[in-house]
């Protein structure tokens, strides 16, 4: 009992000091609620912007369920979640396949790799200029941003996958009749799974920050064009919410992922020592 | 001699790289040599290996590690080209790997990311084998190794006598012509080696298979093989053939059987003391 209730005690010290010391200050008057309101004031605006903003009208034929999610934060977060599946899922959709014959062909490296070298530095935010030339505003240009922020970190990591992948298996795989696809598809790919997993992550990230940036500039929804919305009318609290908002999502995202790396790598050795 | 043009035209076809058509052995070495650089030197694996397996027979190689005898079956396997020289199997050149030559390897080379039950399934799936079958070969081979209760563990959680075992059974189950072993029973306890070396014996005698198994264990080969090929060390050649025709079962505690194993020793134990030698002047860095 006391060897649980220690070590939660000292995880929340430090951040019930931050939030005490914080209201106190706003309290006080110290500073401006304008520039910091108290964190009791952040909260009450998260609940106003989770909850639905029309009451519940039985006749309407709605779901309860719907009408629970039918608040400004949620269409905000599932707005910005969508963007990130689908321009994820189309950049590394790309990506992996590219990666993979890549990895495992030299001649398809040596034809792409100058591509890629020159177009890999070239951050995903420098291409919003030409992003909302090409594809006006709205969701395209978010796919676009992200789908590109996404690509390189999943087609990095399957090449380096793929040339990871221990001779000893395609022997194997080879001596039992696998020919080249069966090959691909069932040795290369999953022998290189650790790898893309990594890539799946980092580019993961990287689309989570494209989409709140681009939001920002090129979306007129979303938890990123929503901080930058309450800006405009000084809703210091707002944004506040947004931005807590936004880092809940992302701490889902991350659990997400955990939950992917566990369960494609149960074969995994270490994976039980890696948390 | 009589050179008729048909058969020119048919290794033509089959992308041959020469050599003499040694019609009936079911696999054949002729002149064999294998080379690699390492560190900027050279180091002669094989050298003019000459040797003629018939179909049935059951074949060790035996030497001191290092000789070269995992290097000739990966030739055999066709995994590594050797450097020069032919090699035949089931009557055509060795050109690539095929399921015709089933290998256990040495460091099993289990797919990590598969079950112990799809690690043995996999070879039979690419056959196309029904999924009845499969399912139903499995079973056996599992249960002969007795592997059934770990059919759904991953290779990380067995330990290393259970790998050794899936890896047999995997290229058991593919129920090839040709088996070729490196070093199968080496992580095993005594009791289960004995008990696998009769199994495959059994295996060998039902199904007609022919087996290369390359070991360094003078009485294990005594067990098992038809010919035990005692390998040099460095060049890896062709020391001596023994044929072994003592009845089976065979019974390690006989005299006849000590009689073959002094025997063998001896000639292992020559090649053994040419390798320390060769270690004590530098000549060899593994
Ligand atoms: N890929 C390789 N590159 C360089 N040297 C090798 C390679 N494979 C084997 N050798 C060398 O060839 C010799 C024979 O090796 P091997 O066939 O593995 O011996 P054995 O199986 O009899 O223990 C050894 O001296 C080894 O160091
Ligand atoms: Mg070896």
């Amino acid at each position: 009992m006391r060897a649980r209730l220690v070590p939660l005690l000292r995880a929340v010290v430090i951040p019930a000091a931050v939030l005490l010391l914080w209201e106190g200050l706003s309290r006080a008057g110290r500073v401006s609620p304008q520039i910091l309101p108290p964190p009791s004031q952040v909260l009450r605006r998260w609940v106003a912007y989770l909850l639905p903003t029309e009451p519940f009208d039985p006749a309407s034929g709605e779901s309860r369920l719907l009408w629970l999610v039918s608040g400004e934060l949620p269409r905000d977060a599932f707005g910005s979640l969508q963007r990130v599946l689908v321009g994820f899922a189309i950049g590394a959709g790309l990506a992996l396949p590219l990666g993979l014959l890549m990895g495992a062909k030299e001649w398809v490296h040596q034809l792409f790799d100058p591509l890629v070298q020159v177009l890999r530095p070239i951050p995903p935010i420098a291409y919003i200029p030409l992003s909302i030339l090409w594809f006006g505003l709205g969701n395209p240009p978010a796919y676009f941003l992200i789908s590109l922020g996404a690509f390189f970190p999943v087609l990095m990591n399957t090449i380096a996958g793929v040339r990871s992948v221990d001779a000893i298996y395609v022997r194997a795989a080879r001596n039992l009749g696998a020919g080249e696809g069966v090959l691909f598809r069932r040795v290369i790919l999953p022998a290189a799974t650790p790898y893309i997993l990594t890539g799946v992550r980092v580019g993961m990230g990287v689309a989570f920050i494209v989409v709140i940036v681009a939001e920002m500039i090129a979306v007129n929804s979303g938890l990123g064009y929503r901080i930058l919305e309450a800006r405009e009318f000084l809703w210091s609290d707002k944004i506040i919410a947004g931005m807590l908002t936004i880092g809940l999502a992302g701490l889902g995202i991350d659990l997400g992922m955990n939950a992917l790396n566990r369960r494609l790598l149960r074969w995994h050795r270490g994976i039980e020592q890696g948390r | 001699m009589p050179d008729p043009i048909p058969s020119r035209a048919a290794a033509g076809a089959m992308g041959t790289t020469g050599g003499d058509r040694m019609p009936d052995a079911m696999i054949s070495a002729r002149g064999v040599r294998q080379v690699f650089r390492a560190g900027g030197r050279e180091v002669v694996a094989l050298d003019g290996i000459d040797l003629e397996i018939q179909e049935g027979e059951f074949v060790c190689l035996l030497g001191p590690s290092g000789c070269g005898k995992s290097t000739l079956l990966n030739a055999i396997a066709g995994f590594v080209p050797p450097s020069a020289g032919s090699l035949r199997a089931g009557g055509r050149p060795v050109t690539a790997p095929g399921p015709d030559r089933a290998m256990v390897f040495q460091e099993y080379a289990l797919f990590p990311w598969m079950t112990v039950e799809r690690n043995v399934a996999f070879g039979l799936e690419l056959k196309g084998a029904p999924r009845a079958e499969i399912a139903r070969e499995v079973d056996a081979w599992l249960h002969k190794l007795s592997l059934q209760d770990f059919r759904d563990r991953y290779p990380k959680d067995l330990s290393g006598g259970m790998r050794q075992r899936v890896a047999i059974a995997r290229a058991l189950a593919i129920d090839s012509p040709v088996l070729l072993m490196d070093e199968p029973f080496g992580a095993l306890d005594a009791l289960t080696r004995r008990n696998l070396q009769d199994e495959l014996l059994r295996v060998w005698s039902e199904l007609r298979k022919t087996v290369v198994f390359v070991t360094h264990g003078i009485e294990e080969s005594i067990y098992l093989a038809d010919r035990v090929v005692v390998m040099t060390y460095r060049p890896g050649t062709v020391k001596r053939i023994v044929p072994i025709t003592l009845p089976r079962p065979r019974d390690p505690a006989s005299a006849e059987f000590n009689e073959l194993k002094k025997a063998v020793a001896g000639l292992v134990m020559e090649e053994q003391l040419r390798h320390q030698e060769a270690e004590a002047h530098g000549a060899t860095a593994d």
